[in-house]
């Protein structure tokens, strides 16, 4: 219905929807969402494998500095790109640890998790129309992010039989004149796949021929199991080419303190410095406070915890495997993403009934996008006891299918 | 000591009932080494005992611990170990260490009321000839031990689901 206004024809808005900004209108609620729902409304002796997140707290040491840094009333703004202490110790921390050179001046942007990181990249990088690659199953936020910041997400559907890694023949059919993004992240959630440096140098190949740049997701860098992570931007060339966003989250069990970090060409951490001065203005003081000690001390507790998700990898993989269900060997991150394609049943269907007949909560694989239908996300980030039980009650359930 | 057996210790100090075959699985080795290599720490005694940590403050039941600050003179030709072996021997005591600092051993006695524990204190350890004074010190509440909490406010406060 319009409506004359002076000059302009306006819409009439006839409820409180039609306030809504069309794109935010359109995109779907995420899927986990839904399942978050249903299996938070009855969960009575649920296990849950569903969990994205670390199970240990914390590390003690690391809490407490957060905790004299209040003491000391650290309570203020600090720089927009965050404590120049912190962006020294993350330069020196890639530096050491991923061979990555980043000048803690102009190249590094503390931001509110690698959530922000991402988003940053995407607003400051996509122009209307732009088309961002993104290989699938993969973490649910990056296409209605791209989608926001204006741009033409583009899944990329990767398959179990590569081990879910991105595949050169796969990237290049999917590129167009239009593509300008790619998006890419390994170790993977929720497939576990990483990408060697093998692996990545035919994808390097192409985004240096097709001028694309590169947002590379690496969260999950620490987590890995047998070999260590080689950082996209560290690909001969890719250097200038790739915005890394990264974090504590994952590596140093710091999920609820939204702290993360992105590094780039100084041109391009200028502009995404832009949006965040004005969006965000700084991360969490005293998150800030908590990762300079993370990021001093809390080495060996990483790599105690990698040695231990490890170990409760082996398990879950094996554990699949005598059940009988397909699973490619995850050998990042901590989820294993095994196939349930021989029940019959669709990932939802499967996740829904397992809940309800055997419950246990995993993530049916559908939600991450394309390559995901026929899968279960299955976080091994919980007590082994807790792991065996649910192996258990998992084995019992797909022996009622498959007898039923 | 090899990077297995050290593995499989840190596991089996976070949970002793941890099965041969579990522990192969979690550290990616054939069962037969990891039954190997307990059997063999169990034989040379880096195994000694397979324990549960319990709560007594749980339990229905009085019991009093101590740690008593013990001076002694060494004996001739055997130090402390003499001494040591002498009161170690005793059932009530939990547990001796040789220390440095101003006192020799430290002794843990566990008793069913204070009493119990003075009367041990001063009937059976301050007559042995080599002691010169003890300390008594009772311990009022245990809060953490041996790497165990033993009340964890921590809890799990992660969602069910996340993505």
């Amino acid at each position: 219905m319009l409506e004359q206004t002076g000059l302009e024809i306006k819409p009439k808005r006839t409820s409180m929807s039609d306030y809504i900004n069309g794109k935010v209108r359109q995109i779907p609620p995420s899927g986990i969402r839904r399942f978050f729902d249903l299996v938070s409304s009855g969960s009575k002796d649920v296990i849950s494998l569903g969990v994205g997140e670390p199970d240990f707290v914390t590390p003690w040491h690391v809490r407490e500095a957060s905790v004299y840094a209040l003491e000391k009333g650290m309570t203020a703004y600090t720089p927009n790109a965050g404590l120049p202490e912190l962006r020294e110790l993350i330069a020196e921390y890639l530096l050491s640890r991923f061979n990555l050179r980043y000048e803690p001046a102009n190249q590094i942007i503390v931001t509110v998790g690698g959530s922000e990181a991402i988003d940053l990249a995407l607003r400051a990088l996509i122009e209307p129309g732009d088309e961002v690659l993104i290989p699938e199953p993969c973490f649910v936020s990056y296409s209605p992010l791209a989608y926001l910041a204006g741009g033409v997400p583009v899944g990329i559907e990767t398959k179990a039989e590569d081990e879910f890694k991105l595949t050169a023949a796969s990237l290049e059919a999917a590129i167009t004149p239009r593509s300008k993004v790619l998006l890419i992240s390994y170790p993977s959630n929720p497939t576990g796949a990483i990408m060697t440096e093998e692996d990545m140098r035919p994808i390097a190949e192409l985004v240096e021929k097709h001028d694309l740049i590169v947002i590379s997701d690496e969260i999950y860098a620490e987590l890995t199991y047998g070999g260590k992570h080689v950082s996209f931007a560290a690909m001969p060339g890719m250097k200038d080419r790739t915005i890394l966003a990264s974090g504590f989250s994952k590596a140093f069990a710091m999920t609820g303190w939204r702290l993360g970090y992105l590094c780039a060409h100084p041109e391009l951490a200028k502009a995404m410095l832009k949006i965040h001065q004005y969006a965000i203005m700084c991360a969490s003081t005293m998150a800030q406070a908590a990762a300079i000690e993370a990021l001093r001390e809390g080495l060996p507790e990483v790599e105690r915890m990698v040695e231990s998700y490890n170990q409760r990898r082996r398990l879950m993989v094996t554990g699949f495997r005598q059940i009988g269900l397909d699973i490619h060997e995850p050998k990042g991150a901590f989820y294993a993403f095994p196939s349930i394609k021989s029940t019959g049943l669709t990932s939802e269907e499967f996740a829904e009934r397992l809940f309800a007949e055997a419950k246990v909560a995993a993530v049916p694989g559908n939600v991450f996008g394309l390559g995901g239908e026929g899968h279960l996300r299955c976080s091994y980030a919980t007590s082994v006891s807790q792991l065996n039980e649910a192996l258990e009650r998992i084995g019992r359930f797909v022996e009622k299918l498959r007898n039923g | 000591m090899s990077e297995l057996k050290e593995k499989i210790l840190q596991l089996l100090k976070e949970d002793a009932r941890y099965s041969a075959d579990l522990l192969a699985t979690m550290l990616g080795v054939p069962a037969e080494a990891v039954k190997a290599a307990i059997t063999e720490m169990e034989e040379d005694h880096t195994i000694l005992k397979y324990t549960t940590v319990v709560n007594h403050a749980k339990l229905d039941e009085d019991k009093v611990t101590a740690l008593i600050e013990v001076q002694i003179t060494p004996e001739r030709g055997r130090g402390f170990d003499a001494i040591a072996e002498r009161i170690y021997m005793f059932p009530e005591v939990a547990s001796v260490y040789l220390m440095s600092g101003g006192y020799d051993l430290l002794v843990e006695i566990e008793g069913h009321s204070l009493r119990e524990v003075a009367n041990f204190v001063s009937s059976k350890l301050s007559t042995l000839d080599s002691v010169l004074n003890t300390k008594t010190h009772f311990i009022l509440k245990k809060y953490k031990q041996d790497g165990v909490i033993f009340e964890n406010h921590e809890g799990d406060h992660r969602m069910m689901i996340s993505p």
